[in-house]
């Protein structure tokens, strides 16, 4: 078994003005989700929402401190998971499985020290 | 002592068939391509000396097998896991042990045939297309990073590079070593025939340069395809593509003239045509369009069928070929396809037919900057006597070609409409 993070990449854009009902679609595609992950040989390790990039403040070299993210792009990171599965064909499973409906996600293994 | 020639021979007859065989084996081993590739190599080496003095074997690929195998133990044996440079291969089934292999003599146990999981590795849609190609004729065919390099025209260190990327993603990633289950197989199978088809593709018609067919990728491609129809036997897409390859490349002769012009399938000769390839490519296109609904390619190859059984250029049904490209855009809907289908129209109906069809495709994005739409445009205005606009067309298709031949082709069809008004 392996670990992947599940990055979650989205406009933020489109949430800022979704409605309540859209938001509501979101949370309870996260929990259904969540409920599918082992159907896939996998398992849920975590995973967070993230506040948006507005409140991001970024650090460069130790000492620099900007007001942002560190990249400023269209699709930011808005969450993640992390899984644990057998081989990337399962962890890519997951990874289709994973509500995005304004972006998508990119599956990272994760490196182990051993 | 056997001849060193026909060693050398027997040798190289060996790495062009067996060269998948023997490494997909030893991979099962080592779980680690780059080690496998190393022992390979060297039982390639090994069987250029041994076989002067033992005579070459009854079985080559089974005597390479057991040595790369045998080659690939002593290896690991002495190579602890802290020198590894990537993590091992996943697979499920169990790794064949020194015990298992103590019956692996040339002639013993049945050695399993892991060209699938191979192939099917090498083309995993995780990976980017060109390094799905470039591993694919590294692992699968043998072939070296030079030589991978100037079938794609790219500098060897740029195709270093996208190979070790992709060995290194495969393992760090954890790409499987396996076969795929029945319910993903035609997936990831119709991800190989791409590949299979693009080597064909890029050998067949060189993007740009002088060489219209470039012999070797071809001749690897229709290796792979009878490689994957004897590994998926009932699979009616490779069917299809094999089908294609063959169909394709039984006019090969005949494509250009003996000064390396361009010739158009009216101009070729068929009777040059060959008639073995077309026969098989035939009887493959009748079981390939059993499937419902048939795949792309198998709709490709029964449109070349037609070419190819016809007699004459003037017996062509291009009514049938109409109605081929009808259900191929159905289920392929791509403007070159479209393209391809307003053209038979124009011979089907007419060049007025004709033009109305590749007019309607005018506005299409995905040809724009596509050199034969002009193409086929200026042959229906040229048809219709409509020459200066013809002339505007040839213009505009020759600053969208690379391909020295079929620029020259473009060239001459100009010069033929003369310069001044008509």
């Amino acid at each position: 078994m392996a670990q992947y993070l599940i990055l979650i990449y989205e406009d933020e854009a489109q949430y800022a003005t979704a409605t309540p009902e859209v938001l509501g679609e979101v949370m309870q595609a996260h929990n259904d989700f969540a409920a599918q992950v082992e159907q896939h040989g996998a398992k849920l390790l975590g995973g967070n929402a993230l506040q948006s990039t507005g409140t991001a403040t970024s650090v460069r070299g130790g000492s620099e401190v900007t007001d942002g993210p560190f990249v400023e792009t269209k699709e930011a990171l808005g969450g993640y998971y992390l899984v644990e599965a057998p081989d990337l064909d399962s962890a890519l499973a997951v990874g289709k499985l994973c509500p995005a409906r304004f972006g998508g996600v990119e599956v990272r293994p994760v490196m182990t020290f051993d | 002592m056997t001849d060193a020639s026909a060693v050398a021979a027997a040798v190289a007859d060996a790495h062009r068939r067996e060269w998948a065989f023997v490494l997909a084996a030893t991979v099962r081993v080592t779980r680690d391509i780059d080690v496998a590739e190393e022992c390979v190599q060297d039982a390639f080496a090994t069987a250029l000396t041994d076989w002067r003095r033992t005579g070459i074997p009854a079985r080559p690929g089974a005597w390479l097998t057991t040595t790369a195998r045998r080659r690939a133990l002593n290896v690991l044996r002495h190579r602890g896991v802290e020198h590894r440079y990537l993590p091992l291969l996943v697979e499920e089934d169990t790794v064949p042990g020194p015990a298992d292999l103590a019956d692996d003599r040339p002639g013993g146990a049945e050695i399993p045939d892991d060209r699938l999981r191979l192939i099917v590795t090498c083309c995993h849609p995780p990976l980017d297309r060109s390094a799905q190609v470039a591993l694919t004729l590294r692992l699968m065919c043998g072939l070296s990073t030079a030589e991978v390099a100037r079938a794609f025209l790219v500098s060897e260190p740029t195709m270093a590079a996208r190979i070790t990327r992709a060995k290194k993603k495969i393992a760090v990633a954890r790409i499987p070593y396996r076969v795929p289950s029945a319910d993903e197989l035609p997936a990831r199978v119709d991800a190989v025939l791409a590949v299979i088809h693009l080597l064909f593709t890029t050998g067949h018609t060189t993007p740009a340069g002088e060489e219209l067919v470039r012999r070797d990728l071809v001749e690897r491609s229709i290796e792979l395809g009878r490689m994957l129809r004897r590994l998926l036997p009932r699979d009616p897409a490779v069917a299809g593509l094999l089908a294609l390859l063959l169909l394709t490349d039984a006019r090969r002769e005949t494509r250009t003239g003996p000064d390396g012009r361009l010739l158009l399938l009216e101009e070729q000769d068929r009777s040059r045509w060959d008639g073995r390839a077309i026969a098989e490519g035939a009887a493959l296109v009748r079981e390939s369009l059993r499937a419902r609904p048939p795949s792309p390619y198998a709709l490709q190859a029964a449109i070349a069928a037609v070419h190819a059984e016809s007699p004459t250029w003037d017996d062509t049904d291009w009514h049938e070929i109409v109605a081929l490209y009808g259900v191929l855009t159905q289920v392929w809907p791509s403007p070159v396809v479209a393209l391809n289908r307003a053209v038979a129209v124009g011979f089907a109906c007419g060049a007025a037919a004709g033009l109305a069809a590749l007019d309607a495709l005018a506005a299409e994005p995905q040809l724009a900057g596509y050199g034969y739409l002009p193409a086929a445009r200026a042959d229906f205005l040229r048809r219709l006597g409509r020459v200066e606009e013809a002339r505007d067309a040839y213009a505009e298709a020759l600053l969208l070609t690379e391909n020295a031949v079929e620029r020259e082709f473009l060239a001459s069809r100009l010069r033929t409409l003369g310069t001044g008004p008509p």
